[in-house]
């Protein structure tokens, strides 16, 4: 009978960075020379996207409570190698996404087996593969360049019925195809609860190093469908080293303004993609309202602390003070 | 009652950790349809032997047999799959999920690979309506749950895993009284089933309602099997106590007729439900030990009195004054001069990949440095006296502290604090898993300490320990004290009963006629 209740205080993070976005998004359209236009929505959504994508890569993740900090780095290696294989006939493009989601993938198991096998704690771990994908990105293009099938490219970045943004309803598709399942799924609660509590999850028999495997792998995935989307941008390949790490602490960022815990065990991907769009528009109002673009970095510092500060409230309920250090 | 084949059997388990024998050739047989009590002192193996049976640790010998078919079990999930569900006494839920996905959690029923929401739904409430639980709601987060609640979630969690053979270890600690005689009623029905019941409490009272067959456990070893109801509880202390007595104790001296005023004086301490209404005093001199059972609320005395918890109420007395300290800092100040030796000294006690030095000075840094800097020639004095007073065995003071043996730690733990010369010293189970020859060092510096004018707080869960070095013993039960031993009274019997909260023990026959 009060069921709603339940659901509505387990999706409160996810609301809040929902709330949020509206809220931001708002203000912007109603501040843009343009207005509330298709065109407006559809370069929004494209530069939202990419951080989306790498945003439910960490997700997946932090809902273990570790970090990848090579999600930036799988993005830029498939989208290197992306303006080499996705071209040429249908037959071809089609065989080059394949490949560059199966690098993707692979990227994320590697991570996931080092961690879980090797034992290595996740930052650790991750840090060193990300400069290994990042090299490996670079020997593919060092130099900026490359292309990319058109056709594809302009279908998926522009726009459905002449109103929806196609990226959009890629990345809605995405949501559906990967993290619903993944999310319901007997791994995915092995996820969850490896990252609230590992050793409950253990006593319980739940196959933890299963489940913490899918989410680094899926994480890859993700990030090669950010990496793929980027090269149907740009039309290129580059291997920016300062732009693959940006794309990491933003997703870090975002997965926080949606509500995920970077301890673990809570969080939903829907959350982490709507952070992701607001961050993204936090930078976009600074344009609309005439500021300097340099103060974009300081602006979106300081959203963040706050987003971050409202969720260190529950520390001041702890009564035995050794638990602020668990 | 004979006759019929136990349906689950183990013989001949052992388990050593490290040095320590946790299991010595134990024995144990459970039968379908009834309700067997486990019974023991702390450390008297009880919970290795669940361990072992619910797959947790391996043992390092001997065979269990369920049905007549030798098993071993490598996880907990295989334990389960044999249809032996153990409930733990530190709970095994997973916090950030729902009742329902905690319910559900080893096995969770799925449609096309997804987990089916409808069915965990619907096995969810009827595992809690089982557990006579269903006020609880199955998709309430389980952190939001009081800890009485969750032990609820936590029987109905293995009653869905459809046991045959269901161990409770401490299962109705956190319980309140209403709950507990909906347990009794839920475990009498699931008895009346067939299944076979483990039941571990030092609750008496419990155990005289339910079992119909108790095992005690001494040393490892199972000492005795009766039918419940053959023995009288002071017989049953009889069968726990008779420790093997390995452990020299410097002697006592004898307790002035009138004590000094107290140093440390607590009024009426209460928080949260861990700690009851406590009252105590400790003079300078004097070793006052804390007995009871392991988790009766007196590691959070201990960690009240050094500042760690909030929202304390009650008064906290020095020297006659009242103090209010707010973190350890405080408390470790000169005014005060307490110091807390920690139970885990791997977390609280030491940095172990800093070097001896660093850990030993890191407590009296302040005291040793002026105006920030640090007087190194006083520090190196000081850490000379200590190395040597304790006589820790170190290849030098510049290796990892973490390179020592466990012994040489737990004194490194201590002479940390020493260097500040304390005046009020709270010891929390400070010998747990050091070896004997450190332990008597260690009994001897308390007493040493004592005579020089400290006023010792001493938390053992062995009661031996109790017995040879205390001059008093407050016994907490629930988080109250439950009794006062002093002087000639202490003695492993009177602080066993305590401990189980029996009333009576100097009049032997008189508990057998009631009830």
């Amino acid at each position: 009978m009060k069921d709603w209740r339940y659901w509505l205080a387990e999706q409160r993070g996810t609301l809040l960075a929902l709330g949020i976005l509206i809220v931001m998004f708002i203000i912007y359209t109603s501040n843009h020379p343009a207005g509330f236009t298709a065109n407006v929505v559809q370069t929004a959504a494209n530069k939202g996207v990419l951080l989306a994508f790498v945003a439910m890569a960490q997700t997946l993740v932090v809902i273990t409570a570790g970090i990848d900090l090579s999600v930036g780095m799988i993005f830029l290696l498939t989208n290197c190698l992306a303006s080499w294989l996705v071209v040429g006939t249908p037959m071809q493009t089609t065989l080059g996404v394949i490949a560059v989601l199966a690098v993707g993938l692979l990227c994320g198991a590697i991570n996931g087996a080092i961690v879980i096998y090797g034992r290595l704690q996740p930052i650790v771990a991750t840090i060193a593969t990300g400069a290994v994908y990042y090299g490996i990105g670079l020997l593919l293009r060092p130099f900026p360049g490359g292309s990319v099938n058109e056709d594809l490219a302009d279908a998926l970045t522009g726009r459905v019925f002449g109103v929806v943004p196609a990226s959009l309803v890629v990345l809605l598709a995405v949501v559906l195809v990967i993290w619903v399942p993944f999310s319901r799924s007997v791994l995915g609660r092995a996820a969850y609860a490896a990252g609230s509590s590992e050793t409950a999850a253990y006593m319980s028999g739940v196959p933890i190093r299963r489940g913490k495997f899918a989410a680094y792998a899926l994480a890859g995935l993700l990030a090669a469908i950010g990496g793929l989307f980027l090269t149907f941008f740009t039309y290129t390949g580059e291997a920016a080293y300062a732009s693959g790490n940006a794309y990491t602490l933003f997703s870090i960022a975002a997965v926080v303004l949606g509500g995920v815990s970077l301890f673990g065990g809570k969080g939903s991907a829907l959350g982490a993609i709507f952070g992701a769009l607001a961050f993204r528009t936090i930078g976009d109002l600074l344009f609309v309202f005439d500021f300097d673009p340099l103060w974009q970095p300081l602006f979106q510092g300081v959203i963040l602390l706050v987003a971050v500060s409202l969720g260190a409230f529950a520390l001041f309920r702890v009564r035995n003070r050794l638990e602020w250090f668990l | 009652m004979d006759g019929a084949a136990p349906l689950f059997r183990m013989e001949g388990i052992s388990k050593r950790y490290g040095g320590v024998r946790a299991l010595e050739k134990a024995e144990l047989s459970v039968e379908a349809g009834s309700i067997h009590a486990i019974l023991g002192e702390n450390g008297a193996g009880k919970s290795t032997l669940i361990k072992v049976m619910a797959g947790v640790v391996a043992p390092d010998e001997g065979k269990m047999t369920l049905d007549g078919r030798d098993v071993a079990f490598a996880s907990p999930a295989a334990a389960n799959q044999a249809g032996i569900v153990c409930i733990f006494q530190e709970l095994s839920l997973v916090p950030e999920l729902s009742v329902a996905d905690n319910i559900v959690i080893s096995d969770p029923p799925t449609r096309f690979g997804m987990i089916d929401r409808k069915a965990q739904r619907r096995i969810a409430e009827e595992a809690l309506a089982r557990a006579g639980a269903a006020d609880i709601h199955p998709l309430a987060l389980v952190k939001d749950l009081p800890l009485s609640r969750r032990q609820m979630v936590e029987i109905a969690k293995a009653l869905a895993r459809k046991p045959r053979i269901l161990i409770l270890d401490e299962a109705t600690s956190a319980l309140t009284a209403t709950d507990v005689s909906k347990i009794f009623d839920v475990l009498k029905r699931l008895r009346s089933e067939g299944l076979a019941l483990l039941y571990i409490s030092h609750r008496m009272n419990e155990i005289a309602e339910l079992a119909d067959q108790c095992t005690v456990f001494r040393n490892g070893r199972n000492v005795a099997s009766y039918a419940a109801g053959s023995k009288s509880d002071n017989e049953v202390v009889e069968l726990m106590i008779g420790r093997e007595y390995s452990h020299i104790f410097p002697p006592k001296p004898v307790r002035a007729a009138s004590p000094a005023a107290p140093r440390l004086e607590a009024r009426k301490l209460s928080w949260t439900d861990r700690l009851d209404n406590i009252s105590l005093t400790v003079s300078a001199g004097e070793v006052v030990g804390l007995g009871g059972l392991d988790g009766q609320g007196q590691r959070e005395l201990l960690l009240a009195f050094f500042g760690v918890l909030r929202g304390l109420s009650g008064q906290v007395l020095i020297d006659g004054k009242e103090v209010s300290i707010g973190s350890p800092a405080a408390a470790r100040h000169d005014g005060i001069g307490m110091a807390l030796i920690p139970e885990d000294r791997k977390t609280e006690g030491l940095m172990l990949p800093m070097t001896v030095r660093e850990n030993l000075s890191f407590a009296a840094l302040d005291q040793l440095s002026r105006a920030g800097i640090i007087d190194r020639a006083a520090e190196q004095r000081l850490i000379d006296d200590m190395v040597g007073l304790l006589a820790i065995k170190t290849a030098g003071l510049d290796i990892p502290v973490g390179a020592l043996s466990g012994g040489n730690q737990q004194k490194v733990v201590i002479a940390k604090w020493l260097m500040r010369q304390p005046r009020i010293i709270l010891l929390n189970d400070p010998t747990r898993g050091i070896d004997v020859g450190t332990k008597q060092e260690l009994y001897q510096l308390m007493r040493k300490l004592a005579d020089a004018g400290a006023a010792i707080l001493f938390y053992s869960t062995d009661y031996d320990e109790l017995v040879g070095c205390c001059d008093r013993v407050l016994v907490l039960y629930d988080g109250a004290v439950k009794r006062e031993l002093v002087g000639a009274e202490i003695t492993e019997r009177a602080l066993i009963s305590s401990a189980l909260n029996i009333h009576g023990e100097e009049s032997p026959m008189s508990r057998g006629v009631e009830a």
